[in-house]
């Protein structure tokens, strides 16, 4: 396996991770780190294991053996509630709550028992390229790009460092689909956040993330920059790159 | 009225059986089988009745409501099964109801204390108990699998699973409750009730009758808040582990 390099610390680290369910291996002895303020892409065909993976980061599911680290420190050691807001997620279906987007961005607070003052839902949709009369639209009326960058700017409430994306581009047009691209690279670029982002688009992979992880059948079959899956080592994954060209 | 008179009455039961044959419905069998299976229940139970009002002991009425809860209880069970530990769930919820109703109504001398009161306002309030556990648990298993979406979001934003679960539960808790408080707004108007009815037809005084069934009526408001709230908050826990990981999600 060819390591990708270690000048950043691992924002989140795996050390021989299993996963299984009943009895049948979902992700078998992950190890390897996502470096801290880079974005990192996971490709595979579906059923390798990558959003089992995402949801071992942020403490949605935990690991049958091996360790996760968080920021070097054990997942196990963070709270479950402090570790989701230090690890933001966004789901491919970008689900909303029934009501505004207001509402919708309000939501990570209200868990909170806080309240979202209104000057910040603005700054936050201005953020991810919403223009501010968004606010009281109902979510129900959304497209899917629209709601999907509310989904984003939802999780940026919570200020992670860490952000996983789950597919979260599959179901959108070409125009939204570089929208949110361009949207992604600048909160990576502005906060220096963390992002692991599941994608099928192997176009995406290549000129958004820095780094690659390929997986198949729940291993890492090819890790390294992105520029891999241009000429990848691993006989799978050049079958894989070749067939997702076609 | 006489065996003969029953016998007489048997003909509402070929009415159904004869359309099911004529219209190939194919409901012969088990209409038979839900005749003959009321005939031998009902008998039964009217003879056990019979020998605990004569005995009017506490030990055959503590019996009989036990065998009732019992009963309730492995019937309600089965549409909750995602639900771990939901048999000692409903058994606890239908335990706690009986002794808060029962409880009020001989604490406060509203019935006689006798197993002629006692058995039957139980049999009621259980058997309320256990069908609105059902719808409970019927909705809340459906709610929880069309909103893992919802329920992983919320998770995933730093909310405990009681957030998470909330929604499902309130929506649940509402859908059981609702046909309780609806049939109550247009009772006497669509329909006598049976109790009222029977008692009406065995010669009672319907101004009797009717404050019995009052009684029955404000019993079963309560018996429908309380299984629902009672079974959702033992319940809701049970669904996620110490890391706030839904025991389902994979």
């Amino acid at each position: 396996m060819k390591m990708m390099s270690l000048d950043h610390k691992p924002a989140v680290h795996f050390r021989d991770v299993h996963y299984s369910v009943d009895n049948q291996p979902i992700l078998k002895d992950i190890t390897g780190s996502f470096l801290e303020g880079k974005i990192t892409t996971l490709v595979g065909p579906s059923g390798a294991g990558k959003t089992t993976l995402l949801k071992l980061c942020n403490g949605l599911l935990s690991p049958d053996s091996g360790e996760i680290f968080i920021n070097e420190q054990n997942i196990d050691s963070y709270e479950p509630v402090q570790l989701r807001r230090y690890v933001g997620m966004a789901l491919q279906s970008a689900p909303m709550i029934s009501g505004s987007v207001l509402k919708n961005l309000a939501l990570p607070m209200v868990l909170q028992g806080k309240q979202l003052a209104e000057e910040e839902a603005r700054n936050l949709l201005t953020d991810v390229g919403l223009d501010a009369s968004f606010l009281h639209r109902n979510s129900k009326d959304l497209s899917g790009g629209q709601r999907q960058k509310v989904s984003i700017a939802r999780t940026l409430v919570n200020r992670p460092r860490v952000i996983l994306l789950d597919e979260i581009t599959s179901s959108l047009d070409l125009a939204s689909q570089k929208e949110i691209e361009a949207l992604i690279v600048k909160i990576n670029r502005k906060f220096n956040t963390t992002i692991i982002w599941i994608t099928h688009n192997l176009e995406q992979a290549l000129t958004i993330g820095a780094y690659t992880w390929v997986m198949m059948g729940g291993e890492v079959i090819e890790t390294g920059e992105s520029s891999l899956l241009k000429a990848p080592v691993n006989e799978k994954v050049k079958r894989f790159v070749k067939g997702e060209g076609q | 009225m006489s065996y003969l008179a029953l016998s007489i009455a048997l003909v509402f039961v070929l009415i159904p059986l004869f359309l099911s044959k004529t219209l190939h419905l194919g409901l012969e069998k088990d209409t038979l089988i839900a005749t003959i299976r009321s005939i031998i229940q009902l008998f039964a139970v009217g003879y056990i009745l019979q020998f605990i009002f004569e005995a009017d002991s506490p030990l055959y009425i503590l019996l009989m409501v036990m065998v009732m809860i019992g009963a309730a209880t492995l019937n309600a069970r089965k549409k909750g099964s995602v639900i771990k530990g939901i048999t000692w769930k409903v058994a606890v919820t239908l335990i706690f109801i009986e002794v808060l109703t029962q409880g009020i109504i001989l604490g406060f001398n509203i019935t006689p204390r006798s197993a002629q009161y006692i058995i039957p306002l139980s049999g009621m309030v259980i058997g309320n108990s256990m069908v609105l556990a059902i719808l409970f648990l019927n909705r809340f298993s459906a709610e929880i699998e069309s909103r893992q979406d919802e329920t992983e979001l919320i998770l995933s934003l730093g909310g405990t699973p009681k957030q998470a679960i909330n929604t499902q539960l309130i929506t649940s808790i509402k859908a059981s409750m609702i046909p309780t408080i609806e049939s109550q707004k247009t009772i006497g108007l669509v329909q006598l009730p049976g109790m009222m009815s029977g008692q009406i037809i065995g010669g009672a005084d319907p101004i009797q009758a009717v404050q019995f069934q009052l009684l029955i009526l404000f019993l079963l408001l309560t018996t429908a808040a309380v299984t629902s709230i009672m079974l959702g908050t033992l319940s809701y826990p049970s669904l996620f582990n110490q890391r706030m990981q839904m025991l389902r999600a994979r």
